[in-house]
């Protein structure tokens, strides 16, 4: 009810104890009270996606996301996704394929597609669009994200042939140019 | 970074909890739901509080109760995205799951509620900028000041109504609960917009809208279509929301045709009705009806899109809209179009 | 099955295909040409990339920016009396503070940090506030009182060109016109007196911004013995820190800039900023650490971004379609203050001449100052207009003449290692291969011109450079160095002046050392973009890292692999130039178990020489003309690309869908062929972009009631940046055949691939309803408009109807190499043109060093 609030905030499935202005947002404090600074910002208005996180495992803009309603909800953040040293199988692809470029994206994309995973984890090509429709990304085109997560969904899924086709590491194949 | 102005905020977790807060806050009150609106809204201070009380942990105001084939409830609170995944929604009111499926972003979804969005502020691209931006055209009509800069000659607003359920709402009939201290009321979607893009609402500033009340959907057919330049995160400049009951004939006996996003309130086509009811969903009455939206349709330069374009964009699709009702194909638009 | 770990290569087993045969490296490559983990990319996807916005220091405290709430206006007064004594603020600053102007061009130095007696555009920043936090520093903001005494406002090349008084500057070449050129390259008339037709076209590309994801930022961090230290998000660590020194009147010794890891630059962090300077001079006044991040609004104030561009254009073409003579015209809309324009303003003429034989050609350009935040270099960096309207000028040429567009474009393809008539030295070309790639890969040859009503194909092609051959500041020293410390570990650090801004540059410089000297990339540590600590790079513009990086490292690599295999053949008691580096060994190749791991080896040679390090250093060749205006445009190469696009239009409203786009790229080789792809896909979605919707426009209200010339879309909502919904199937073909000037024959990508993509997609729509829209962005009412002119009998066409009267003087003539010129003017007196051959030298300030 003051300027300050006071509050538990269960971060990556740890709880930390939190001293913030009551009008700052979920994006604020992480990155600000909490140092978790892999959640990135590109508008602070709802309009690109880049602060995604998830809340309650379902993703959510975090700068429009009031901490101070936070209490009690499990946060997660790019920062969370490894498991000990190992990257998670999204993080590992979205390595391996260029699907982040200069990176600014690549946090909103995989908690976005990390919550898309968890509910289904072999969405098609259009799936994974309607999915992250709301995130955006100046760099790659997209085609390097969707294929990423297609791969890693297949290494999720325990597929061992999961990986990625040749034209999405070497292009297509010149027409008339054999192979 | 864009920031909050400072406030206080109140978190009830009961109805009467939130009444007494309402009753008894001092300073400027506002209410927030999944604040998608307010919040963008307070960062570009074009919307102040002093109090903001959270409608999040109300627990009654979440939740939609009801089946196929009777009274539907939706709770103010219940998500954007419960809403569009509800399976009684789906299959009663598929319109409305395709509006509320449109909206902006999947993320924005998840937070956004049903009530926020027929609360949502009246939108205009004179206004929805930061403050400084503001200055630098001088504050308009909508802010207190003595121009509107859309229409200089206008002594009124014409900010943008730019919820998408609103139309569909307005085109099945339904109905919103409204509780002040002073007490409850129920009025249709419809009343509940004044076209006045100031005063947009004819809702007082105490009241809490509960629930909206969807009418038993059973033998109507409805369609929702929607034009904006991208697939997604973008606001409708245009939207149709149509619905028919027809008898066995497949003539109309009850039609209602509804735009959204050119005026400052939902705006229904009594003229396209009018064509409708009595006769067989064909092509011709079809297109005839679409031809009579025409006029009520006043969209002006304050949206993404020219102006003119957009007004010719109405018949098309509400064109659309009606043929998909009657089964009849258009091929090159898709309902929820992105270029 | 798991994915591969950091660095190492993804798909072993596949080999690179066999177009890339041909290079005579190719047997002994192991990481180039081969997909392998970039390698920043862990950090990118675990969050612990540190961009600008995510450095803290103790005792850090935020700044923010007044900015002007009008578009054009003296500054009476300034009152920070009462934001200074609100709660949390450390610092105030104004233009007085940092006097001293500058400008990223030697030429247009009439920037400000803050703006001094006169503001020029709504969002030039006014004074600097700083505060323990940011809410602190923008109550204060709110708090700062300016009187401002309005001047008439100019909102486009016209309103310049009618506009003698108030001047935006007081400087430039006539008027309101910042520069003005004219160059004629042999008997253009002549040869328009040989053309069998003569196509003229008018056509406008509308201004758009680079819209990188990350907002500009800055920390500025006082260190002892005199010194700053600024961590900012840039493309151009080296310029800033020049421009730094000069503003800060400190020695650039003093001064060190730091660019983080960028989040998306396209161009747009090319150039040195106002808030980089202020919030560098408020942490010296404050001693206190200072951030400083922009908001959405503000970056599109910084802009820098794609000049809007008029252009006329008059090509005369034999029966078969080759042009013998052109004449274009470009005016462009420069905004408020001089950045890259004069290059812009050269760069929308000297590209024409590189795809297609060019005999004869004529150029004349304007650009007006306005009071818009300023443009600049934008990914294609103002080659791109040109290039819109060369391939729709081409189109319609094509359809005139009765000739299939990618028949002519072939049969009249410039021939490889030509001069051109503006004495651009071309080294190979691609193009041939690439235009039948599409062309064969959409179908072309079936389904051009035979797909139903309302679906349609369209075909360009484009060219980039891979670096500009001149650096900014014109000199003789190198544009790019390496130097690489090798130690006892067998680890190598490698140091570089480059910046990392996505586009793979830090992993470009690890493979090239790591495959010269046979190890792993994960034994490169890399040290880059930091100008206390690393050798100079120029940056990250111009397409010119991948080259000029590359050039450098494989030459410090090669240095320390002489130095390795002297004290190897040694020990090992072989001829060194039996040596082999694979592996992380050195072995032998007459019996390869014969050799020692790489780390014994640098231990041999330390123990030779002493302590290891070697150093590289990359200076494009010289090009051939000797004209003022020649140093825009030679490159030591240039890469191609031609592209098909596939669309489907609503001939009712005018909606429109890209189905797919075929594109292929000239890349000589593809050092990582999956970030190579990468960046095709994103060039061919940033030009999508500006084909379809992205424009940076602006509101002027109605001038009888307010002055105001405001940005028509500052936000990420308002602005349209195509989301994943409006991103076609894309089909990339590399086409690998290596350039002897490129690093394992590598040109540049980064690039190239945006420029066909907006003609092909003008030329699809014509084929899809037999309109020409010969403007962009194309709007759905556009073709709407220019479908009821045909349906009323017109031409239908929309687009700019005419050109204005330009006076451009004499222009400078240019004898081509056909015509037997050497480079040189033959009428520098007449021409009114001062001496020298460089343009941007011209003028240079007293004080600027190299
Ligand atoms: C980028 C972006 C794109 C968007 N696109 C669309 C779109 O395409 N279509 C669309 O319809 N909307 C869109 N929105 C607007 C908004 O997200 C939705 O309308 C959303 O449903 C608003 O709900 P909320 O709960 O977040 O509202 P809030 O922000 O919480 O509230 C909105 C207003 O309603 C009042 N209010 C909220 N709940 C109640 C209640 N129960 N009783 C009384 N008053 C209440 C609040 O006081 C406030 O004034 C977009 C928003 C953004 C940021
Ligand atoms: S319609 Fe007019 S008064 Fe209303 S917000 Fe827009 S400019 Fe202001
Ligand atoms: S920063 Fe939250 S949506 Fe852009
Ligand atoms: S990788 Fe740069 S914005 Fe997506």
């Amino acid at each position: 009810m003051d300027r300050y609030t006071t509050a538990t905030l269960r971060v990556n499935g740890q709880d930390l104890q939190v001293v913030f202005p009551t009008h700052h947002t979920l994006l604020e404090v992480l990155r600000e009270e909490c140092g978790l600074t892999g959640t990135k910002h590109g508008c602070e208005l709802g309009e690109c996606g880049t602060c995604t996180v998830l809340v309650d495992g379902e993703p959510v803009l975090s700068c429009l996301a009031l901490t101070a309603e936070m209490e009690g909800r499990s946060i997660e953040t790019v920062e969370g996704l490894q498991d000990g040293n190992e990257l998670h199988p999204l993080q590992a692809a979205f390595a391996d394929l260029g699907a982040a470029q200069c990176g600014y994206c690549t946090p909103g994309m995989l908690m976005t597609a990390t919550a898309l995973l968890a509910e289904n984890d072999d969405p098609s090509a259009d799936e994974i669009r309607t999915a992250l429709a709301g995130n955006l990304c100046r760099c790659t085109g997209y085609h390097k994200i969707i294929e990423a997560v297609e791969w890693a969904a297949g290494v999720v899924r325990g597929d061992a042939g999961a990986g990625p086709a040749r034209e999405v590491l070497f292009g297509s194949s010149v027409p008339g140019e054999g192979s | 970074m864009m920031r909050l102005p400072v406030f206080r905020l109140h978190q009830p977790e009961s109805l009467s909890d939130a009444m007494a807060l309402l009753a008894s806050s001092d300073g400027e009150t506002r209410l927030v739901a999944g604040g998608t609106d307010l919040w963008p809204n307070m960062k570009r201070r074009h919307q102040s509080a002093d109090v903001v009380v959270s409608l999040n942990r109300v627990a009654e105001l979440s939740g939609i109760r009801g089946e196929v084939g009777g009274e539907v409830r939706i709770g103010a609170t219940t998500t954007l995205a419960a809403v569009a995944a509800s399976p009684i929604v789906r299959a009663a009111y598929p319109a409305l799951a395709r509006a509320v499926e449109s909206i902006s972003s999947p993320a924005i979804r998840n937070m956004a509620t049903l009530g926020g969005n027929l609360c949502l502020d009246t939108r205009c691209t004179y206004y929805n900028q930061t403050e400084e931006w503001r200055t630098s055209i001088d504050f308009c009509l909508k802010e207190g000041g003595t121009i509107c800069w859309v229409a200089p000659q206008s002594p009124r607003c014409w900010a943008v109504s730019s919820s998408d359920a609103a139309p569909v709402l307005c085109a099945l009939g339904a109905r919103v609960r409204l509780l002040s201290p002073a007490g409850e009321r129920e009025v249709s979607v419809a009343d509940f917009y004044r076209d006045d893009g100031i005063d947009y609402l004819t809702k007082q500033p105490d009241e809490v809208l509960t629930e909206v009340v969807l009418p038993p959907s059973d033998g109507v057919q409805m369609s929702f279509w929607k034009l904006r330049r991208r697939g997604s995160i973008d606001f409708a400049v245009l939207t149709a929301a149509v619905a028919v009951r027809r008898d066995d004939d497949g003539v109309v006996s009850e039609a209602a045709v509804w735009l959204g996003a050119v005026a400052s309130a939902p705006v229904r086509s009594e003229a396209a009705e009018a064509v409708l009811v009595g006769n067989a969903l064909t092509p011709e009455v079809i297109t005839e009806a679409a031809t009579a939206t025409r006029k009520v349709a006043t969209p002006l330069d304050n949206t993404d899109f020219t102006l003119q374009w957009r007004s010719k964009m109405v018949v098309h699709y509400v064109e659309a809209a009606l043929r998909e009702v009657a089964g009849l194909e258009r091929e090159r638009l898709a309902p929820n179009h992105a270029m | 099955m798991t994915p591969p770990r950091p660095g190492q290569v993804i798909a072993p087993d596949q080999a690179p295909p066999d177009s890339a045969a041909g290079s005579t490296h190719e047997d002994d490559l192991r990481i180039v040409g081969t997909p392998f983990r970039r390698v920043d990319g862990w950090a990118k996807v675990t969050g612990q990339t540190r961009f600008a916005d995510d450095m803290t220091f103790p005792r850090m405290i935020h700044m923010r920016l007044v900015r002007s709430t009008l578009p054009h206006a003296f500054i009476q007064s300034i009152d920070t009396s009462k934001a200074e004594e609100m709660a949390g603020v450390v610092g105030v600053l104004t233009g007085k503070d940092m006097p001293e102007p500058f400008g990223i061009l030697p030429v247009s130095q009439d920037e400000h940090a803050l703006c001094l007696e006169k503001v020029r555009f709504v969002g030039d920043p006014v004074v600097a506030v700083a505060a323990l936090t940011e809410d602190q520093a923008a109550d204060a903001c709110s708090a700062v009182k300016i009187e401002y005494e309005p001047l008439t406002t100019i909102s486009s090349v016209d309103e310049a060109l009618e506009t003698h008084e108030p001047l935006i500057h007081d400087y430039g070449d006539e008027g309101n016109l910042h520069k003005k050129i004219s160059l004629q390259f042999g008997a253009v008339e002549d040869g328009f007196a040989e053309a069998d037709e003569i196509l003229e076209d008018v056509m406008f590309y509308e201004g758009s911004t680079h819209l990188p994801m990350e907002q500009h930022a800055a920390v500025a961090v006082p260190e002892g013995g005199g010194r700053i230290t600024l961590y900012t998000s840039t493309q151009t660590p080296h310029y800033v820190h020049k421009v730094l020194a000069q503003v800060l009147g400190m020695p650039a010794s003093r001064v060190r800039v730091i660019a983080c890891s960028v989040g998306g630059g396209f161009g747009g962090k090319s150039d040195i900023f106002n808030h980089e300077i202020a919030v560098a001079k408020m942490a010296l006044v404050t001693g206190r650490p200072v951030k400083i991040c922009l908001n959405r609004e503000e970056v599109f104030y910084c802009h820098r971004g794609r000049h809007p561009v008029l252009m006329h254009l008059r090509t005369g073409f034999t029966k078969d379609g080759a042009m013998v003579a052109q004449h274009l015209k470009t005016a462009l809309d420069g905004g408020a203050y001089g950045s890259y324009g004069v290059a812009s303003t050269y760069y929308t003429g000297a590209l024409q001449t590189v795809t297609y034989g060019l005999p004869r050609y004529r150029f004349d350009s304007i650009r007006a100052f306005t009071n818009k935040p300023p443009c600049g270099p934008k990914r294609g960096h103002a080659t791109v207009q040109p290039r819109f309207a060369l391939e729709v000028h081409l189109d319609k040429a094509a359809q005139r003449l009765g000739i299939d567009p990618a028949d002519l474009r072939l049969n009249n393809l410039l021939p490889p290692d030509s001069i051109t008539a503006n004495y651009l030295k071309v080294g190979s070309i691609g193009l041939g291969a690439c235009i039948q790639a599409v062309v064969d890969g959409s179908g072309w040859r079936e389904r051009f011109q035979s797909l139903p009503h309302g679906r349609g194909l369209g075909l360009a092609c484009g060219s980039y450079l891979t670096g500009a051959g001149l650096p900014i500041h014109w000199n003789h020293l190198p544009q790019s160095a390496v130097q690489l410390k090798l130690d006892r570990t067998g680890t190598v650090a490698a140091y570089c002046g480059e910046a990392e801004i996505g586009q793979g540059s830090d992993s470009v410089l690890a493979a090239c050392v790591a495959e010269v000297l046979g190890i792993g990339l994960d034994d490169v540590l890399l040290c880059v973009g930091d100008t206390g600590l690393t050798p100079v790079d120029l940056g990250s513009y111009s397409s010119r890292v991948t080259l000029m990086v590359g050039r450098a490292a494989i030459q410090a690599a090669e240095r320390a692999r002489d130095r390795l295999a002297e004290a190897v053949a040694e020990k090992l008691d072989v001829p060194a130039d039996r040596l082999v580096f694979a592996e992380s060994r050195v072995f032998d190749s007459g019996s390869p178990e014969n050799g020692m791991p790489f780390a014994e080896a640098v231990q041999q040679a330390e123990e030779k020489f002493g302590a290891l390090a070697t150093t590289g250093s990359y200076a494009p060749p010289r090009a051939p003309g000797r004209y003022r205006g020649s140093g825009v445009g030679p490159s030591p190469t240039y890469s191609y690309s031609a592209c098909v696009i596939e669309v489907e239009v609503d001939p009712e409203t005018g909606l429109y869908r890209v189905e797919h786009v075929w594109i292929a790229h000239d890349i000589g080789r593809a050092i990582n062929p999956v970030l190579t792809i990468g960046q095709v896909e994103g060039s061919v979605y940033m030009g999508l972009g500006e084909a379809m919707m992205e424009e940076q426009v602006f509101r002027r209200l109605p001038k009888s009631r307010s002055s105001a010339l405001v940005h028509k879309v500052p936000s990420m909502l308002e602005y349209k940046s195509p989301t994943f919904h409006e991103m076609p199937p894309v089909t990339t073909y590399l086409i690998e055949d290596p350039d002897p000037e490129g690093p394992f024959g590598a040109k540049e990508v980064g690039q190239g691939p945006l420029l066909p993509v907006i003609p092909a997609l003008a030329n699809a729509i014509f084929d899809a309803v037999g309109v020409r829209i010969d403007q962009v962005p194309i709007g759905p009412h556009m073709i709407r408009k220019a479908l009821e002119d045909k349906e009323a009998g017109g031409d239908g066409r929309y687009g700019p109807k005419s050109f204005p009267d330009i006076d451009f003087g004499v222009p400078l003539m240019v004898p081509t190499p056909d015509e037997g010129g050497d480079g040189r003017a033959t009428n520098t007196e007449e021409a009114g043109v001062r001496k020298g051959s460089g343009t941007m030298t011209d003028g240079v300030r007293k004080g600027s060093k190299p």
